[in-house]
């Protein structure tokens, strides 16, 4: 008995997180696609009824917006925080004698909650008192910028914020990826009186590929499960304005009782989710088991 | 070892090189300012009175150093219906964080030795399985969750909480141990088998003691996660179980009244002295987890 307990120890060691995952996510994942299927409206209704919560999802005008939204801040927060990224980790990489104390000011953001930070954009970019007020107190009179309760540009503001809080990491990620680059192939390319910034542009950053790579898939996720930012810096308003399909789904699961729909728009989120990750994954993991 | 010291190219001339270098530090400090510029104006907001808010400008020190916006904020500011500030959320959150911290680190920390190290067949499905689900976005599990807390007797409890936690903490602390013991040689887990020693041993014995500087990755990571999480808090809890960012938001978002921003300040300093803190006596450590899995290899 001792025998046959000690040779199957490692697999009844991992048997409970094996059903644990198998239940609380792919049973879960499995529940809320069922679900999506159907007519639930307050409470999980079974009987599956086809499309009929994806036709109402693509009919409903503030979903469009969500998802239009998703795309419009996901691409302005990725794009954005990749370039500035890696022009403080460019900048940062020039020898620079208070490096540690620049790059701390630069990463402390990241260990904020999201809501933290939406809080505090919340009442810099407020019009009344904010930045608005502060700058016409300086004499500029005709200054204007109140975005946060412009309908059109709201989303602009959540993507303010959410660079705030995460550029500071891509800067972490490819400043590690600048020094790991060989560094006898960058002497050997300065010898021979290469400019710096050929140097860059030619070996340095085309070698940090794969670190691009894995900056856009976290970008992208943290874009697509941006959630409390939204609900602190805006609550999704003016109106809708600013709605993204995780704050979609968590009104029409929790405050319209709207299971189906909800069900339904985040079984959109997973794939979108899928998408991006599923392909990086197989790679990973592929090379991995080389 | 090479010299890694930086040689500047040699071209220009010494002035435009020093003009060169001012740009450079100019940058640095205005992006410095930018990143600093938030946390500034959060920290005098909340020692100013509302009168100086009102008439003052955002970036302005205050003329009068109060403390009555933080002696509110922690215990008398009201969220929705209850006005005790965030002290009883604080405790909240601490109750959480910590079980759900210890238990995930330790429950990855076995799991990552069984996968790295006790290879059989079907671990790696395992291993890709359980990564695949750090990547989730949590809506899709939302309903089903919110359902089984309910059948399990832990709608709105802060077990419940912690449960929640743990499960969804469970593949990135897998990772990281596993991505750690991975390097580890398995002719040292040979050996000690060889040598009589049994399961739990070797992990006890070996690989624990190791195991110091990935732990310290772990639980950063988890305890700013948990911490910080705000979809799972507000979803799971109800009056009186809330963690403190949703205090934090039912206080800033709170319509009644008169809005008072130097306390809505104080209270986000205080919902994010614990996790700055972190970042300040483990710098290091913090930047490795955000890093850990992300960067291959």
């Amino acid at each position: 008995m001792t025998k046959w307990l000690e040779e199957h120890m490692p697999k009844l060691v991992l048997a409970p997180s094996f059903i644990v995952v198998l239940i609380f996510v792919y049973g879960f994942i499995g529940w809320t696609a069922w679900v999506s299927f159907t007519r639930s409206r307050l409470l999980p209704r079974y009987e599956i009824d086809g499309l009929i919560q994806y036709d109402r999802l693509f009919d409903s005008p503030r979903w469009d917006t969500a998802f239009t939204n998703l795309f419009v801040f996901g691409f302005l927060f990725i794009v954005i925080a990749m370039i500035l990224g890696l022009i403080l980790a460019i900048l940062l990489d020039q020898n620079i004698r208070t490096e540690g104390a620049i790059r701390t000011i630069y990463l402390y953001p990241m260990a904020l909650s999201m809501i933290v930070t939406g809080t505090a954009w919340k009442w810099i970019l407020n019009p009344g008192l904010g930045l608005e007020a502060t700058v016409r107190g300086w004499g500029f009179e005709t200054f204007t910028f109140n975005w946060l309760v412009d309908p059109d540009m709201a989303i602009y503001t959540v993507v303010i914020a959410a660079i705030w809080q995460s550029s500071g990491f891509v800067m972490a990620l490819f400043l590690a990826g600048l020094r790991s680059v060989d560094q006898e192939i960058i002497k050997a390319a300065q010898v021979d009186g290469i400019p710096t910034w050929r140097v860059y542009t030619a070996i340095i950053i085309p070698a940090m590929a794969p670190i691009f790579l894995s900056a856009f898939i976290v970008l992208s996720h943290l874009a697509i499960k941006s959630f409390d930012l939204v609900i602190a810096l805006t609550g999704g308003g003016p109106g809708y304005a600013t709605d993204l399909p995780a704050t979609y789904m968590y009104t029409m699961a929790f405050s319209r009782g709207d299971i189906g729909q909800a069900a339904s728009s985040a079984m959109i989120m997973m794939m979108v989710v899928f998408a991006i990750v599923v392909p990086y994954l197989y790679s990973e993991l592929r090379t991995k088991d080389d | 070892m090479t010299d890694m010291s930086y040689t500047p190219p040699q071209s220009g001339s010494r002035t435009g090189k020093i003009a060169l270098r001012w740009t450079l530090y100019v940058m640095l400090g205005l992006f410095a300012l930018f990143y600093l510029m938030p946390l500034f104006v959060m920290v005098t907001t909340s020692f100013k009175s509302l009168d100086e808010i009102r008439t003052g400008d955002l970036i302005s020190l205050p003329r009068e150093v109060t403390f009555d916006a933080w002696r509110t904020a922690w215990s008398g500011a009201c969220t929705g219906i209850q006005c005790e500030g965030v002290r009883p959320y604080f405790w909240n959150s601490v109750l959480i964080a910590i079980p759900a911290v210890m238990i995930s680190t330790l429950i990855g920390a076995l799991n990552g030795y069984v996968v790295a190290q006790w290879r059989f067949k079907g671990a790696n499905l395992f291993f890709a399985l359980m990564l695949f689900g750090c990547f989730i976005p949590f809506q899709v599990v939302l309903l089903p969750m919110a359902r089984m807390l309910g059948l399990m007797g832990m709608a709105g409890t802060i077990p419940g909480l912690i449960f929640v936690h743990v499960i969804y903490g469970l593949g990135f602390t897998t990772l990281f141990f596993r991505n750690y013991y991975v390097s580890i040689p398995s002719e040292l887990t040979k050996a000690a088998k060889v040598d009589g020693a049994g399961f739990f041993r070797i992990f006890w014995s070996i690989f624990l003691p190791l195991s110091l500087p990935i732990i310290v990755v772990t639980v950063i990571w988890q305890f700013t996660q948990i911490w910080n999480d705000f979809l799972f808090g507000v979803s799971f809890s109800q009056a009186g179980t809330q963690p403190v960012t949703v205090a934090l938001n039912n206080i800033v978002n709170s319509t009644t009244g008169v809005k008072a921003y130097n306390v809505d300040m104080a209270a986000a300093i205080i919902a994010a002295l614990p996790t700055l803190f972190v970042y300040v006596v483990a710098g290091k450590y913090f930047v490795r987890g955000l890093t850990a899995g992300s960067v291959k290899g």
